[in-house]
C-alpha cells in the first residue's frame, strides 16, 4: 500500500471547548508521558495509533499536572490531595467522562483514590482499550512485523495486583502475529520492577542488587527478543537493566503501544 | 460424678484464663485507630469462604499449601469431636453425639483417619523446621523465641492428635470389653487397636481415661497457650480474612484530616463558614502503636510469621533490610511491649520509644515499592503495606524528613506539576512536528 507522511495534529481539550466540540476521551498523558524522552516516544505511539483508528480525543496539554500518585505513596498526602482536587475540578470543568492514560499508576489513582473526593470518571489503561478495539473488530494487527519474534510481557504491579489486570495486554500481544513467552515470574507472582512507591527517584536502599537487574535476569531467561511493557516506570527500569546486563542490542523493549504502532507501520 | 466436677472445674478454669486475656486484648484494641466500618457482609462471607476456607491464597504454593489446607480442614472436621467431649465430660455421658448415626460415622470416620494424616503432616512441619533450611523461616526477625514458639505449637498439635488416635484405638478396645457397642467409625483406630488387643481390661480402661484427658486437657492449654504465641493464628486468621480489606490492592487509604484541611486551603470560604472544632490536634501517619488502626493491630495478631510475604517482596530478595513479616511483627510486639502500660497508666504514658525508629527504621520504610506482591501473597490477607505507608506518611508530614530526593520531587509537583523539573508549559512539546504514515490518498 503506499503510504505518505502526514503530520499529526493533536487536539488539545481547552481548543475544541473553545470551539464547543466535546471528545468522548481525554487522553491523560501524564508527567512521564510529557516529560521522560523515552516515554515520549510512548505517547507518541499510542497518539499515532489514536489518530490512525479516528478516536475522538483531547489532551489537557499545557493544563495537565501531576496526578500525586508518586507524591502520595512517598508520604505527602497533602501534597496528593491538593493534586487530586485541583486535576478533578479541571477536569469537570471539561466534562470528562473517559479517560485512558497509558500509565497504571494514574490509572490506578484515578480509578480508585479519586473516587473519594468525588471523582466520576471511567478510568481506562491503553491496554485495555486496545484491548476492546481488538476485541470489536476495528484494530487489525495481522502484520508480519514481528513475526518469528519472542516477546514477553513484564506486568506492572499497578494494574496487576493493584488491579487484576493481567489479560488485556496480554490479549494485544496476543493479536499481533509473534509468539509470547512468560517468564517464571508473572501475573499476579511477577516481580516489581523496583521503581514503585517513590523508588523511581531515589537511590535504592543498601542491598547486594538493584531490583530492576532481579526482573531484567527474569526475562533474559526467557531468551526473548523484545520485553514489553505497559507502564512508564517499568520502561525505564526495564531499559536501565538491559544496558546494564549488556544486552540492549539483543532485547529491545517496547511499550504494547509501540509494539501496535509498529505493527500497523505508523 | 468425681470425673464431671473434675472436668467442670478445668473447664471453668480454662473459661476464666481465656476471658482474662480476652478482657486484656479488648483493651488493647481499644488503644487503635478506626480502620473502616464493617459493612458489605456478603463480600466478605464470600471472601471468607474462598480464602480462609477453601485455602486459595496458600495454595499459591501448591505442595506445602495442601498440606496445610489438609490440616485445617482435618480441624475443622475434629472439632466436632472436641464439641462432643465437652458434653461428655460435664454431662458424665460417652459419645453423646452417636445418635446420628450414619452421619456420625462419616464424621468420626474421617475426624480419625484426619488425626493420622494430621500427626503425619505436623511431622513433617516439625522435620522441614528443624532439619531442613527453609529460607522464609530465617530473617532477622525470626529469633531463637520465634522458631521455639513454632516448634511448640507444632508438637502440642501432634500430641493433641496423637491422644486422639489413642482415645479412639481403647474406645474400641474398652467398648468390646465391656461387651458395648462401639459407636462410630474409626478406621485408624481399629488398626491401632490391633496392636494392644492382648493388654488387661483395666490397663485398656486406664489407657483410654489418659488419652481422653490427655486430649481435652492438651486442647484446654492450647487454646490458652495460643493467645501468647504466633499461633494465635488459629483463632484470628479466619476473623481476619472476613475483615479483609475489600478495596483493590492500589487504593491507599484516604486521610479524612488531610481532605478537610485540603479543602479549607482550596476554598477559604468554607473555612469561613465552618468553624473550627475543639477537638485534639491528630498527629498524621503512624509514629507508634496507638496511631496503627485496629486492622492493622489485628493483622499482627493474626500473622502466624510464614514468611510468604518476605519471600516475594522485590526489596527483600535483593538484600534491603525492608522485611514485610518484621513491619507486622513489630506492631504485636510494641503493643505487647506499651499496650499494658497505656492501659494502666493512661494514653499519655511513655517510654521514650516508638515503632518508628526503635523497632522499624526509616531504611526499611523507604526500600518498599509498594508492589502489593506481600499482600498478594499472604494466606490470610494481611496488608503490610498499609502499615508502611502510614509510616511514611508520619515521616514526611511530621518530621518532613523524607529523603532529600523525596522532597525535590515535592516542591518540583508544587511548582510544575510534574515530579521532574520541567516547566508545565513544556508539556506538549512531545506533540510538535510529530509525524506519521497514512494510506496515500
Amino acid at each position: 500500500m503506499e503510504t505518505t507522511q502526514i503530520k499529526v495534529e493533536v487536539p488539545v481539550m481547552a481548543d475544541l471547548f473553545a470551539k464547543g466540540e466535546k471528545p468522548e476521551y481525554l487522553f491523560w498523558v501524564g508527567s512521564a508521558g510529557a516529560f521522560d524522552d523515552r516515554y515520549k516516544k510512548v505517547t507518541q505511539a499510542f497518539v499515532k495509533v489514536l489518530t490512525h483508528l479516528n478516536v475522538s480525543y483531547a489532551v489537557l496539554g499545557t493544563e495537565e499536572s501531576s496526578s500525586g500518585d508518586v507524591a502520595r505513596r512517598a508520604g505527602n498526602e497533602m501534597l496528593f490531595q491538593m493534586q487530586a482536587l485541583m486535576n478533578i475540578e479541571l477536569m469537570d470543568g471539561y466534562e470528562v467522562t473517559k479517560i485512558i492514560t497509558c500509565d497504571p499508576h494514574v490509572y490506578n489513582t484515578f480509578k480508585n483514590e479519586y473516587t473519594d473526593y468525588g471523582a466520576k470518571f471511567e478510568v481506562i489503561h491503553h491496554s485495555q482499550f486496545l484491548q476492546n478495539l481488538i476485541d470489536e473488530g476495528k484494530l487489525k494487527l495481522d502484520s508480519d512485523v514481528f513475526k518469528g519474534q519472542k516477546i514477553t510481557y513484564h506486568d506492572p504491579c499497578y494494574l496487576g495486583r493493584a488491579n487484576g489486570e493481567y489479560n488485556a495486554p496480554r490479549k494485544v500481544l496476543g493479536a499481533i502475529p509473534s509468539s509470547l513467552v512468560e517468564m517464571k515470574r508473572n501475573k499476579s507472582f511477577a516481580l516489581c520492577c523496583g521503581a514503585g512507591g517513590g523508588q523511581m527517584f531515589k537511590e535504592a536502599e543498601k542491598g547486594d542488587k538493584e531490583i530492576f537487574i532481579e526482573r531484567t535476569e527474569d526475562v533474559l531467561e526467557t531468551g526473548a527478543d523484545i520485553v514489553a511493557t505497559a507502564c512508564p516506570y517499568c520502561m525505564v527500569m526495564m531499559t536501565d537493566g538491559l544496558k546494564y546486563t549488556n544486552k540492549e542490542e539483543d532485547v529491545k523493549n517496547y511499550d504494547i503501544a509501540e509494539l501496535v504502532a509498529m505493527a500497523l507501520k505508523l | 460424678m468425681i470425673k464431671q466436677i473434675l472436668f467442670a472445674v478445668s473447664l471453668l478454669v480454662t473459661l476464666g484464663v481465656f476471658a482474662y486475656t480476652t478482657k486484656k486484648l479488648i483493651a488493647l484494641f481499644k488503644l487503635t485507630k478506626p480502620a473502616f466500618p464493617i459493612v458489605d457482609i456478603g463480600e466478605r462471607i464470600n471472601v471468607m469462604l474462598k480464602v480462609a476456607f477453601g485455602q486459595t491464597k496458600i495454595m499459591r504454593k501448591p505442595v506445602i499449601g495442601f498440606m496445610h489446607a489438609l490440616v485445617w480442614w482435618g480441624f475443622l472436621v475434629i472439632l466436632v469431636g472436641s464439641i462432643e467431649m465437652l458434653i461428655d465430660g460435664l454431662a458424665g455421658t460417652e459419645r453423646v453425639l452417636g445418635f446420628l448415626g450414619i452421619v456420625y460415622n462419616i464424621i468420626f470416620g474421617f475426624g480419625d483417619v484426619f488425626a493420622f494424616l494430621i500427626a503425619i503432616l505436623v511431622a513433617a512441619f516439625l522435620f522441614r523446621r528443624i532439619a531442613m533450611n527453609v529460607k522464609r523461616f530465617g530473617g532477622v526477625e525470626m529469633k531463637h523465641k520465634s522458631h521455639i514458639d513454632a516448634n511448640i505449637a507444632l508438637t502440642i498439635i501432634l500430641l493433641l492428635m496423637v491422644t486422639l488416635m489413642g482415645m479412639n484405638a481403647f474406645y474400641i478396645l474398652d467398648a468390646q470389653n465391656h461387651g458395648h457397642e462401639v459407636v462410630g467409625v474409626y478406621p485408624v483406630g481399629a488398626i491401632i487397636a490391633t496392636w494392644f488387643s492382648g493388654m488387661s481390661v483395666h490397663s485398656v480402661h486406664i489407657l483410654h481415661e489418659i488419652n481422653w484427658w490427655g486430649h481435652i486437657l492438651g486442647i484446654f492449654f492450647f487454646a490458652n497457650y495460643l493467645p501468647y504465641s504466633k499461633h494465635f493464628h488459629v483463632f484470628m486468621s479466619v476473623p481476619n480474612v472476613f475483615l479483609s480489606n475489600l478495596n483493590p490492592l492500589g487504593k491507599m487509604t484516604n486521610m479524612d484530616n488531610i481532605t478537610k484541611e485540603v479543602k479549607m486551603m482550596l476554598d477559604p470560604e468554607a473555612a469561613f463558614e465552618e468553624p473550627a472544632e475543639d477537638e485534639a490536634i491528630e498527629r498524621f501517619g503512624v509514629m507508634d502503636v496507638e496511631d496503627v488502626t485496629w486492622k492493622n493491630y489485628m493483622d499482627s495478631l493474626a500473622c502466624t510469621q510464614c514468611g510468604r510475604c518476605t519471600s516475594v517482596c522485590p526489596a527483600n530478595l535483593t538484600g534491603k533490610l525492608l522485611s514485610p513479616r518484621k513491619i507486622v511483627m513489630n506492631v504485636r510486639e510494641r503493643m505487647k511491649e506499651k499496650g499494658p502500660e497505656m492501659v494502666a497508666n493512661g494514653k499519655e504514658w511513655t517510654d521514650n520509644k516508638a515503632l518508628l525508629g526503635d523497632y522499624i527504621t526509616k531504611e526499611e520504610l523507604w526500600a518498599c515499592t509498594t508492589c502489593n506482591a506481600c499482600a498478594q501473597e499472604c494466606p490470610i490477607n494481611i496488608n503490610q503495606p498499609a502499615i508502611i505507608l502510614d509510616m511514611r506518611r508520619y515521616i514526611v508530614m511530621e518530621e518532613s524528613a523524607a529523603p532529600g530526593e523525596l522532597n525535590s520531587i515535592f516542591s518540583n509537583i508544587e511548582n510544575n506539576g510534574a515530579p521532574w523539573q520541567f516547566a508545565q508549559d513544556d508539556r506538549m512539546l512531545w506533540a510538535d512536528d510529530l509525524t506519521m504514515n497514512a494510506p496515500a490518498k
